[in-house]
């Protein structure tokens, strides 16, 4: 983590300035490139063709239909596609071998001269296949259920104090699988130039897709060139190298001529990642004035054979949230063969903290108590877990913050007791909160002898404004405006950094373009400000700055407000008002930052009401593939939403003393949405998403309506 | 099989040029504008309808046009995102996204833009909406909402593309206007 000293930057415009972002007229007049909008001359177009079984071997690829279609060029499959070295990600090692691992996984790959081509000759060929039974579901009783190291955490005596708590919840939750649909489906361009591959690729961390293809293609780094200058989004499902772009490098090669490969939507959930579904329990023990003495929280999970170490971190959370002296959390993760789960917008903490905070609301209608009092009364002085204070924390201050904001204290806390016509109304609260890392990054600044700045640094901007907020941090630390000099992003040839994701990317780029510019400020002063002809440059690494420190926990956290109206004829909840407010440090740009928090509160929304997958047991796929049967939401669903922030001083993060707030917008958002379906209709809603035949039949079956 | 079964001549003029294609029967529009055209503004998000990223003009009406098979396009008069500035001059609808923050990633941007100035139009001449009440002419937001609802942001810039459409209302009128 963190080392303890580093020099801060200026704070000051353009620092903490809305900025507009630096590609916005790029993007608004369709001038931004993303992977699949470049077309090399000769391009040639694939389309991959899916294992039609959930396990088994593929005996036979019939090729003869496909290859007679006008402008075919190849089908690639295990038994000619070039032989691949070792990239230690299975999900990479496409076409190697005949074994299917899941349904959905590429199994042959048409080559062709046009886009028509390509998608008819994937549709002809053939795969004949030898299929076994697939093992699918997961149950709290599946046999290969396993605990894996640091899967679980004990303090104190759960059980007994749990038993003799004078105030019990014990309830499951469950998430079903989510998919993180971001509107760029993944596609890579790539090429082969004289022994080097260039790729166009939607990434959100280049650098590791460039060492990935040089490990799968043997070649040294320097020979792969990786460029993701504008991605569409990802959420996760870009942040790690995905199948796609090693098929496209491969189809390259077999062709020799460059392939542009982009993803069809049906694709993304067995190919890209999503977020497992998870199984939660949760138990809490209080006394009657709401002092919590127990927490336990048990997830179960699922993995696929291709990601053997993954699993949804859903207890992570509650092990730093309240204070509470015996405590137990647990992991377990079942390898099904299922397609990869993987990354989703805050993983492990948005799944987790939908059951830890719903049990909270629970727990604060079983003791009578206001849920946000209640929260408050098991604030931690440290870390419960590590017993490390808090670099910063400031979760009452926001819960009380959107309280008044949001009118609250008007609140009559007795369910079901408001109806507007067809329409039972209600509230809800729920805390939200996410680690703020930092990770070594590198970043190069250059002083040019006529004046003007070039900073470079193969940071990514997947939409969160970092190629904006990396100008500011460069301008405030040179004292300049972001107007005089040029940010450069988004390609392996700039200084190595790491990927946009873990809500880390503006820390760790961030701090690595201070310390380039901070140097390169000294260097100039050195030459009484003048810069000599060929100019000055600095290139610098973060990695020894951020030495290991375990003094604090360092977390940002918030409140969210919902106000939800739910039709008693239809079930349809509908949320009417929501409200973020968040304490993540330093704000460096509030006009980005607005639009981040406000999308990551909506995908929690979504979450809660519309999204959900079905992993089906006949096929062992998710049958909602597309985005007519996986509703994310869409302008209609956002009513009236409001995010702020607190002014919050942390010295102990960063040089720019913020936390990222890329995830922590959707944690928490669901159980707010939920609880306030409670609170409307008396509903305790524990699966997600609240739909509404389900809410019906619960109001029905219980006397509500 | 021979290849001329397959192909079609088609004419398109797509923002005030004519082009004359020989194209694969099976070409979407999008397909077309983005691989042949190399206008990539237009984005593939779905390729089946359902998210609006790949929306443009035809004939002044808003399309998803990765649904429209370029054959059935002869002869149309398509505007993209490119069209909509003259290359230094912007659309009120694009000057009110930047103005607002209406986008994060931008890929379903220029989907929402034009999607944007079809709508307006649509709003300008009393179309209604499942919305619309009565007989006033359809303003405000939840005409817009509902109108722009056909085109996905999983960034979620909705509130930013509510105001901005809204702000962009009275003056992407005149932009018709002008428009020959």
């Amino acid at each position: 983590m963190t080392g303890t000293t580093f020099g801060a930057v200026p704070w000051g415009p353009p620092l903490g300035e809305p900025v507009p972002r630096l590609d916005g007229r790029a993007k608004v007049t369709g001038s931004a490139r993303y992977a699949a909008d470049h077309t090399p001359a000769g391009c040639a177009h694939a389309w991959p063709v899916p294992a039609p079984v959930a396990k088994g071997t593929v005996t036979a690829v019939h090729r003869a239909a496909a290859m007679a279609e006008p402008g075919a060029l190849s089908v690639l499959a295990h038994d000619d596609a070039p032989r691949l070295g070792d990239a230690d990600d299975r999900t990479l090692a496409v076409l190697q071998s005949p074994r299917i691992a899941h349904r959905g996984q590429v199994v042959a790959l048409a080559v062709a001269e046009t886009l028509p081509a390509a998608r008819a000759m994937a549709a002809a060929v053939r795969i004949e296949c030898a299929p076994v039974p697939p093992d699918l579901e997961l149950t709290p009783e599946h046999p290969r259920l396993v605990t894996p190291e640091g899967a679980e955490s004990a303090q104190g005596d759960f059980p007994a104090a749990f038993h003799g708590a004078q105030v019990r919840i014990d309830a499951v939750y469950s998430i079903p699988p989510l998919h993180n649909h971001p509107m760029e489906p993944h596609a890579a361009t790539a090429q082969w130039l004289g022994g080097r591959l260039v790729v166009f690729d939607s990434s959100q961390g280049s650098n590791a897709v460039r060492d990935a293809l040089a490990a799968l293609f043997e070649l040294e780094p320097d020979q792969v060139s990786v460029v993701s200058e504008h991605v569409g989004g990802g959420f996760g499902a870009k942040g790690t190298p995905r199948p796609h772009v090693v098929l496209a490098a491969m189809a390259a090669m077999a062709v020799n001529r460059p392939v542009k490969l982009a993803l069809p939507r049906g694709l993304l959930p067995a190919l890209t990642g999503y977020r497992a579904s998870t199984l939660q329990r949760v138990r809490l023990g209080a006394d009657t004035e709401g002092r919590v003495r127990a927490i336990a929280h048990e997830v179960d999970t699922y993995t696929s054979p291709l990601s053997p170490d993954w699993r949804e971190r859903a207890t992570q959370p509650t092990r730093s949230l309240y204070a509470a002296p015996h405590r137990l959390t647990r992991e377990r993760v079942a390898p099904l063969d299922v397609p990869s789960p993987s990354w989703m917008r805050a993983p492990g903490e948005c799944s987790g903290m939908f059951a830890v905070e719903s049990a909270m609301d629970e727990l604060a209608v079983a003791c009578a108590m206001d849920p946000i009092e209640l929260r408050a009364r098991n604030e931690p002085d440290v870390d419960p877990h590590t017993g490390r204070p808090f670099s910063s924390r400031h979760l009452v201050e926001c819960l009380r913050a959107g309280a008044d904001r949001f009118g609250w204290a008007d609140r009559d806390p007795a369910p079901a007791m408001r109806r507007q016509g067809r329409l039972l109304i209600g509230s809800g609260v729920a805390a939200s909160t996410y680690p703020a890392e930092v990770i070594p990054s590198s970043a190069r600044a250059h002083a040019n002898p006529g004046g003007g700045f070039l900073v470079e640094i193969n940071a990514t901007d997947i939409g969160t404004g970092a190629r904006t907020v990396l100008a500011q941090i460069a301008a405030s630390t040179l004292g300049i405006g972001v107007d005089e000099l040029e940010i450069d992003i988004g390609r392996t040839d700039l200084p190595r950094a790491p990927l946009a994701g873990g809500s880390c990317g503006t820390a760790s780029w961030g701090w690595a373009v201070h310390k380039a510019c901070g140097e390169l400020s000294r260097r100039i002063d050195e030459h009484q400000g003048a810069v000599p002809a060929g100019g000055l440059t600095v290139t610098v690494d973060t990695t020894e700055d951020l030495a290991t420190d375990d003094q604090y926990t360092r977390r940002s956290f918030g409140a969210q407000f919902a106000e939800v109206a739910v039709d008693v004829d239809t079930g349809e909840a509908r949320v009417r008002r929501l409200l973020g407010v968040f304490a993540a440090g330093r704000i460096l740009n509030p006009r980005t930052a607005r639009s981040q928090l406000l999308g990551g509160m909506i995908m929690g929304l979504s979450m809660a009401l519309t999204e959900t997958s079905t992993l089906d047991l006949a096929f062992g796929d998710h049958p909602e593939r597309d985005l007519a049967s996986y509703h994310v939401a869409s302008c209609a669903d956002v009513r009236e939403i409001d995010v702020h922030w607190l002014a919050e001083e942390d010295s102990r993060l960063n040089p720019m003393g913020s936390k990222g707030i890329g995830e922590l917008g959707i944690v928490g958002t669901a159980a707010a949405v939920t609880n306030a379906i409670h609170h409307a209709t008396g509903v305790r809603v524990r699966d997600l998403p609240a739909q509404p035949d389900a809410l019906l039949e619960a109001m029905i079956a219980q006397g509500r309506i | 099989m021979d290849s001329r079964l397959l192909t079609s001549a088609v004419t398109l003029r797509v923002n005030g040029t004519v082009h004359r294609l020989t194209l694969d029967n099976r070409s979407t529009l999008l397909d077309t504008l983005r691989e042949d055209l190399d206008l990539t503004g237009a984005k593939k998000g779905c390729d089946h309808g359902q998210c609006g990223s790949c929306t443009v003009l035809v004939d002044g009406r808003r399309v998803n046009c990765c649904l429209l098979l370029t054959v059935a396009c002869d002869g149309s008069e398509i505007t993209t995102v490119e069209g909509l500035s003259d290359g230094w001059s912007l659309h009120p609808v694009q000057e009110a996204f930047l103005a607002r923050d209406a986008f994060q990633c931008g890929y379903c941007t220029p989907g929402q833009v034009c999607s944007a100035v079809g709508a307006l139009r649509e709003m300008a001449e009393g179309r209604p909406s499942a919305v619309t009440v009565g007989t006033e002419p359809p303003s405000g937001a939840a005409e817009i909402r509902e109108r722009m609802s056909g085109n996905l942001c999983r960034c979620a810039a909705y509130p930013n593309i509510v105001r901005a459409v809204g702000d962009a209302a009275e003056r992407a009128a005149e932009w018709w206007e002008r428009t020959p």
